[in-house]
């Protein structure tokens, strides 16, 4: 004996998205550790990292089976389901990419070399940056939900992401400034340790890229 | 008639089963959006429930009592056989009573009101032929199912999106939920008051003129709504739950609106679907009293006080346990979004009441919810399950009829001096 009208009410998304967003953020949060170690070369603590990434990745995917279970097509909700599973797909790889770049690095025992370590290390927390203010925004759901997308709550997303905007731009001229000096040294190491070292630094900085996505799709949340 | 006290009985006995079982799953339904949305706790819910039901039952349920009683059935075509007539209500209440039973064992939805109207036309199509059904009325009352989820679902509509943008997208949307939360508890009390007093209260026997009606209505409107000011203003914002709008705190202004539309629908639920227990049962009464099948005795207050006090009994035997259950499962409905739709709901069942249109409560409410679902407000309805709400009262009438007919030959056969 229950009532039935407490069943036409679907589960929120939003807090499996939420939660979703926050164990990708800790996985790319995990790679600041995991290329600490690499610089200091102590390979078990790489290696400890890395699984951590792996399990948090595999968190992310729980989170994202529950949130499309329960997202029946037959939902009426205030923006499109397929919006709303574009922009946990996005969400998705920001953990892809921690868990790409830590394989790489520890598949292939990568060693950064000297005079780019601590432009690395800090272009690494720069685009971990960009996954934190993503979060935020994603924090913000909730209360976009309670504010039905529009007015003064959406107006402090817009800025999140606008925000969110600039350190891609800063994440993008760190790039640029790495591959300049890795390019003035490429001769001096193995040739395919270069080409490997380059692919790094692309994944890496793919992560500002996803953060980037993640404020464009909710842009179109709100433009709804 | 020797065997008046017999069916003065059973017309009794029926008529508190069939209260009994709405009042312990219907209510549910009517206070599922108070509870869920944790404005108030079950006990006040349960507190609330009994009130304001067995109030909107005896102050504004006579006019469905009305419809039900001698609206339906062209009491001309049983002038010569009364007994026939009372065997046909007391099926009937049977009927919709043991379906009402079976329906939530099972958790199917189902609506009182649409199966006790499936009885009576069930058994008197069958028993006295279609001619006996006043079908302009049946065909109002079936056009009524379909306005009043409509009717509920534009009202909540409107009504929440007068939230969203008094409200909800300013920048500051708590003090605005102050200032305006008196106002939606003045337009709620007083638009209720006037409706139940323009058509409920001829049945108390209180006559009002046009005038001492509005004063009464807006006095009321005045009192609760200073009330919850005092109330509202006395809310502390929430630190730790708010973030930079305090959505938290003016959910919070909601909360305590909430349990004014609590009220409010606990009565509309009152003075509708009570008034489907008690209708054949007032029926009985006037038939076994004087022996014929008379129009326009007026109904014994203290039947319209039987079906309160069945819904009463339902709540307290089994009311709490699904109120509970149900109040668990809505979470998702916050209390601006559970205000709009609860009040939308009240008002439209009120005002069907005081026109004498039994409209289900339950379909009422779902369109409400819909309505402010249209309204981005919530963030997912279950269209499957929404489908079969509204299915099930198709269903419901053809299963209310064919138990009632069952029941009416067993009842003949049984007490039937004819034979």
């Amino acid at each position: 004996m229950t009532g039935y009208i407490s069943k036409i009410f679907g589960d929120s998304p939003v807090g499996p998205m939420q939660d979703h967003m926050d164990t990708c953020y800790s996985c790319a949060k995990e790679l600041i550790t995991f290329f600490e170690h690499v610089v200091s070369g102590d390979w078990d603590q790489v290696e400890s990292s890395r699984s951590r990434i792996v399990e948090l990745e595999h968190a992310a995917d729980e989170f994202k089976r529950q949130v499309r279970s329960q997202l029946p097509k037959s939902l009426l909700m205030p923006v499109p389901r397929e919006d709303l599973m574009e922009l946990m797909q996005v969400q998705d790889e920001i953990a892809n990419r921690a868990r790409d770049v830590s394989g790489l690095v520890l598949g292939r025992r990568m060693e950064l070399p000297a005079p780019i370590q601590q432009e690395f290390l800090s272009f690494v927390s720069r685009n971990v940056d960009a996954a934190k203010k993503a979060r935020k925004s994603i924090r913000e759901l909730d209360e976009l939900y309670e504010s039905g997308f529009r007015g003064a709550e959406a107006e402090l997303v817009e800025s999140l992401v606008h925000e969110m905007d600039k350190i891609e731009d800063d994440t993008d001229v760190m790039q640029v400034e790495i591959r300049a000096k890795l390019f003035l040294i490429e001769d001096t190491l193995p040739p395919v340790n270069v080409m490997f070292l380059y692919r790094i630094i692309e994944l890496t900085g793919d992560i500002a890229d996803v953060a980037d996505r993640i404020g464009r799709r909710i842009q179109v949340l709100l433009s709804h | 008639m020797e065997d008046q006290v017999l069916y003065l009985t059973l017309a009794g006995l029926f008529g508190l089963f069939m209260a009994w079982g709405i009042g312990a799953n219907d209510v549910a339904n009517a206070m599922a959006t108070s509870i869920g949305s944790k404005a108030i706790t079950i006990r006040q819910a349960l507190l609330v429930a009994a009130v304001f039901e067995f109030s909107g039952a005896v102050l504004a349920g006579g006019e469905v009592t009305s419809t039900i009683r001698r609206g339906i059935i062209d009491s001309s075509y049983v002038v010569g056989d009364p007994e026939l007539l009372i065997f046909g209500m007391l099926a009937a209440l049977l009927a919709a009573g043991v379906w009402l039973l079976v329906a939530s064992r099972k958790g199917w939805p189902v609506s009182t009101t649409h199966s006790i109207i499936g009885a009576i036309v069930g058994f008197g199509v069958v028993a006295l032929g279609t001619e006996s059904i006043s079908w302009g009325q049946v065909t109002t009352i079936v056009a009524s199912w379909v306005a009043s989820p409509l009717t509920a679902g534009i009202i909540a509509y409107g009504i929440y999106n007068s939230i969203h943008w008094l409200i909800l997208v300013r920048e500051d949307p708590l003090e605005r939920a102050r200032r305006y939360a008196p106002l939606y508890v003045f337009v709620t009390v007083t638009l209720i008051a006037l409706i139940t007093i323009f058509k409920g209260l001829t049945h108390v026997g209180l006559t009002l003129t046009t005038l001492e009606s509005y004063t009464i209505a807006i006095g009321c409107g005045l009192i609760v709504a200073l009330g919850g000011r005092w109330f509202v203003m006395r809310i502390h914002v929430d630190e730790k739950a708010d973030r930079e709008f305090h959505f938290a705190t003016v959910e919070k202004v909601f909360a305590v609106l909430m349990v004014i539309t609590a009220c409010s629908m606990a009565f509309a639920h009152g003075s509708n679907d009570v008034a489907n227990a008690i209708g054949p049962v007032a029926a009985v009464i006037s038939i076994a009293r004087s022996g014929l099948v008379e129009q326009a005795s007026p109904i014994p207050i203290w039947v319209l006080m039987l079906g309160g006090f069945g819904i009463v009994l339902g709540l307290g035997t089994f009311g709490r346990h699904v109120i509970a259950t149900v109040g668990d499962r809505i979470t998702a409905l916050t209390p601006t979004r559970g205000f709009s739709a609860e009040l939308a709901a009240a008002f439209t069942i009120v005002f069907a009441s005081g026109t004498g249109m039994p409209v289900s409560t339950t379909h009422t409410l779902v369109g409400a919810v819909l309505g402010v679902g249209m309204a981005r407000g919530i963030t997912a309805i279950n269209l499957g399950v929404v489908g079969r709400i509204f299915i099930s009262w198709v269903i419901t009438i053809p299963a209310g009829a064919v138990l009632s007919i069952l029941f009416f030959y067993l009842l003949r056969f049984f007490f039937g001096s004819a034979g």
